[in-house]
């Protein structure tokens, strides 16, 4: 299939279109360079998040004031979230990999609407700077937390509009990206390819798209009614006028509980694929991995008030909810025992990748188990808004995602890249990524479960042990991060070539060469009745 | 040197444009769902005051402009026939008279908000948050909003059919590559079955 | 990838479903007109139910979509149904 022609033709990279230089990628419809665009975009905003997060350990350091006072510290945890939630893990890995890969593992040539998909990186552009605007102009950085939760994000004097409305331009890109992927997946499957043979992070992606579509409106929808309160003063949200916050709290999660699935789910896609290539061996329970990712995608839409159970709720809705919190984690077991089954008995191929797999199984199981606690209404009560709660989520959206989005990463670099990382420096970033991962979030376990509330930049002196050593952890952890980056950066631009299949892999993605032509294949491939994404 | 064969495809695809401008739908459906929601609890809290404050509102001119949408609905609906038959001619016409109609729910629209700002009722004024209650502010409150936002889809639907009917007439739409035409009409009649919604729930309700 | 063939929908049928529409939009002011109570809005809604099939079926096509598409559709009705639902676990019990 690949016959020596598809050599002559440029590949993504290299190959010059109308523009030269840097308009040649921002206004390059090629889904490979969108995918690239994104990857840059997104690691120079983590990058910002990253060092906002460092400033808040460090603040932590000792009790009182270190580095910055209470003002300070409410709007860096605010800035923080948003730039982690809304600009890093919800395009995550579909606007990354699933922008490079989806195409290319359906066996198309791009995405069915590749301008619109441009699109969806210029909108994300832009509200990065609408909520980047916010921070640096105006009466002052935004501090009501990355949640806006209703009257106070109405009510206090920074500046929230531009913030606010850029979450509403992100939620937008997500959206089209969505769309954009599930016409794709819908509409472009290469001859041969049916549904019962899509590699599983396509299926993930298809999963994560519904969810885009149906819950980032809602989100949208209510951000503006803040916008609307802020200007003319309505009242919808505003108990002076009527108003119920709680309803605002019921419409923010509607989405934002939906939207750790959409960060969740492309990762679990990811590991999907990098542990049956890296045990040499058929993915255990396909169709059951498929089941449990549309499983996710729907109860996960319907569980958003775990995270209101001490907001007022009646009784009859904690208990629903609850209930189904417990029902959604059903699903996820299911893929990590599928995930481990398919290690049992295979020719594990130990590199880098399936390092990073493997250690996402490990702080998602810790993740997911501690997200049970909450869901539990009675240790809600006790652990609810305190530094148990912030572990948890870091270690499902930074453990789970960012561990996931590492591991894609190294897997798929050589594809992307067309050059092999350095595999020694490779395994030393992560091993200290890990560790200071865990040493970073491990203690706030302890330290919520003692009572320390987040999202002060203060604390008594009996937590002091517990904050020394997660601040450590965070040194360490970013040591690790620069690493992994030095690391890449330096191999993508002197690494050795790579070889179109290092690993072995059996998905489409795997016959092309690295880096891929423009349009991916030569001709359209074609798959038999026996060929599918495992068959080792 | 890199050899730049970028080949142009022209890629038709009228099943995936049409699932695309459906997908599309249904986050407007959720987009307006939401106000739906908060419409029917802040109704099931204040059903008395609704009902007080639903009678400031004119049916009279919410049936018109509801007719007048149907209407609209059905020639758009109409001009893809046309258009598959080929009546070029035909098929501007109905779209125009789409347009039209557009314009003139518009136009109502402007002079029912016109009136109730004279009467002083608009968010935040003074005249409603003293004399009204808190259930009368929350009901022109969502009024406004879900009005308003649903004037602005007109708005957006009325350039999408203008850029078509540009399209038809250049003979860039036309019976074999009808699906933008297609596409219009079907973001239009979402437009109408929002009002459909909207209607009862403002209107009727006295 | 050649075009299927459309179905093309003859203009009366349009003209027959903007009568139906016209007509139960009369009704639906008609029947707000009686007291019935709090059945008032729900017979309301359920002639805007009525009137958005109507318009969903005939003016949308979906009668001669392939049912996959029909399939999405009514899911997504479902699922905001559902939220509906779910919102007022919380209202209905407070």
């Amino acid at each position: 299939m690949n016959s020596t022609s598809i050599e002559n033709v440029a590949n993504y990279l290299k190959y010059k279109g109308k523009y030269k230089g840097l308009l040649g990628w921002i206004f390059s419809t090629d889904h490979k360079r969108i995918g690239l665009l994104y990857l840059y975009s997104m690691a120079t905003m983590f990058s910002v998040g990253v060092l906002l997060g460092l400033a808040m350990k460090l603040e932590l350091l000792a009790p009182g004031k270190t580095i910055m006072d209470a003002q300070s510290y409410n709007a860096t945890f605010t800035v923080h979230g948003v730039i982690m939630i809304f600009m890093v893990v919800v395009p995550g890995l579909p606007a990354v990999f699933g922008n490079f890969l989806l195409p290319i593992m359906i066996g198309a040539k791009d995405v069915a609407f590749p301008k619109l998909n441009l699109l969806s990186w210029w909108l994300y552009v832009a509200g990065v700077f609408l909520v980047l605007a916010a921070l640096l102009f105006g009466p002052g950085t935004p501090d009501t937390g990355w949640t806006f939760y209703a009257p106070y994000s109405f009510k206090t004097g920074t500046n929230m509009l531009p913030a606010v409305f850029g979450a509403f331009v992100l939620g937008f890109s997500s959206i089209l990206t969505g769309l954009n992927f599930l016409v794709t997946i819908h509409r472009l499957r290469c001859p041969g390819l049916k549904w019962s043979k899509l590699p599983l992070f396509v299926w993930t992606l298809y999963g994560t798209a519904w969810i885009q579509l149906l819950a980032t409106p809602v989100v949208g929808i209510t951000l503006v009614l803040i916008a609307l309160e802020r200007l003319f003063g309505v009242g919808i949200f505003d108990p002076a006028m009527g108003g119920d916050p709680i309803l605002y709290q019921h419409l923010f999660w509607i989405y934002s509980h939906p939207a750790v699935y959409i960060m969740i789910l492309p990762a679990m896609g990811a590991i999907s694929e990098i542990i049956p290539t890296f045990s040499q061996k058929h993915i255990f329970g396909y169709k059951a991995l498929i089941a449990s990712t549309m499983a996710i995608a729907f109860v996960g839409y319907l569980v958003w008030g775990h995270h209101m159970f001490t907001a007022g709720m009646s009784g009859t809705a904690q208990y629903y909810f609850s209930l189904l919190t417990f029902i959604v984690a059903i699903p996820s077991a299911i893929k990590v025992f599928n995930w481990i089954s398919t290690m049992y008995k295979g020719s594990i191929n130990l590199q880098t990748p399936f390092y990073w797999a493997a250690s996402f199984i490990f702080v998602f199981l810790i993740g997911g188990l501690s997200g049970l606690v909450l869901g539990a209404l009675a240790a809600n009560i006790y652990v609810h808004d305190t530094a148990f709660v912030v572990a948890h989520f870091h270690y499902i959206v930074f453990g789970g995602t960012g561990f996931a989005f590492f591991a894609a990463i190294h897997y798929w670099f050589p594809k992307i890249f067309g050059r092999m990382y350095d595999k020694a420096w490779a395994n030393t970033g992560w091993i200290v990524f890990f560790i200071g991962f865990l040493t970073l979030y491990s203690p706030m376990f302890y330290l919520g479960m003692m009572g320390m509330p987040r999202r002060y930049y203060d604390y008594l002196q009996e937590f002091h042990g517990g904050n020394i050593l997660s601040t450590i952890g965070s040194w360490v952890l970013v040591t690790g991060f620069i690493i992994i980056i030095v690391n890449l950066v330096r191999s993508a631009r002197i690494g050795p070539k790579a070889e179109m299949n290092p690993w072995n892999g059996k998905t489409l993605e795997w016959t092309v060469p690295s880096p891929p032509p423009l349009e991916n294949f030569d001709e359209i491939p074609e798959l038999g009745e026996n060929d599918g994404p495992y068959n080792y | 040197m890199e050899k730049t064969n970028h080949v142009v495809h022209d890629h038709y695809d009228a099943e995936g444009s049409k699932i695309g401008m459906w997908f599309f739908i249904f986050t407007e459906l959720l987009l307006f769902g939401v106000l739906f929601v908060i419409y029917s609890v802040y109704r099931y809290m204040n059903s008395d005051a609704f009902h007080l404050a639903a009678l400031e509102l004119d049916t009279f001119i919410g049936a018109v402009n509801t007719i007048i949408l149907l209407v609209s609905s059905m020639t758009i609906a109409m001009s893809t026939t046309a258009l598959q038959k080929g009546n070029k001619p035909f098929t501007l016409l109905l779209s125009g008279i789409t347009l039209l109609l557009g314009i003139v729910f518009l136009v109502n629209k402007y002079f029912e908000w016109g009136a109730k700002f004279d009467h002083g009722i608009y968010p935040g004024s003074a005249h409603l948050t003293e004399t009204f209650s808190q259930g009368e502010i929350l009901f022109f409150g969502l009024y406004f909003i879900m009005t308003g936002l649903h004037a602005l889809h007109i708005i957006i639907g009325l350039v999408l059919i203008s850029v078509t009917m540009w399209k038809i007439n250049s003979g860039k739409v036309h019976a074999e590559r009808a699906a933008l035409l297609e596409n219009s009409g079907l973001y239009w009649h979402l437009v109408d079955i929002i009002w459909i919604f909207l209607f009862p729930l403002f209107y009727l309700i006295t | 990838m050649s075009n299927e063939k459309h179905h093309i929908v003859p203009y009366r049928v349009y003209v027959f479903v903007l009568l139906g529409l016209i007509a139960l939009t009369l009704l639906s002011i008609e029947i707000t007109h009686i007291d019935l109570g709090s059945l008032t809005v729900a017979g309301a809604m359920v002639f805007a139910a009525v009137k958005s099939y109507l318009v969903l079926t005939w003016f949308m096509h979906l009668k001669y979509d392939k049912p996959y598409i029909v399939t999405m559709v009514i899911f997504v009705f479902a699922v905001f149904a559902v939220t509906i639902v779910v919102t007022f676990l919380d209202y209905l019990y407070r």
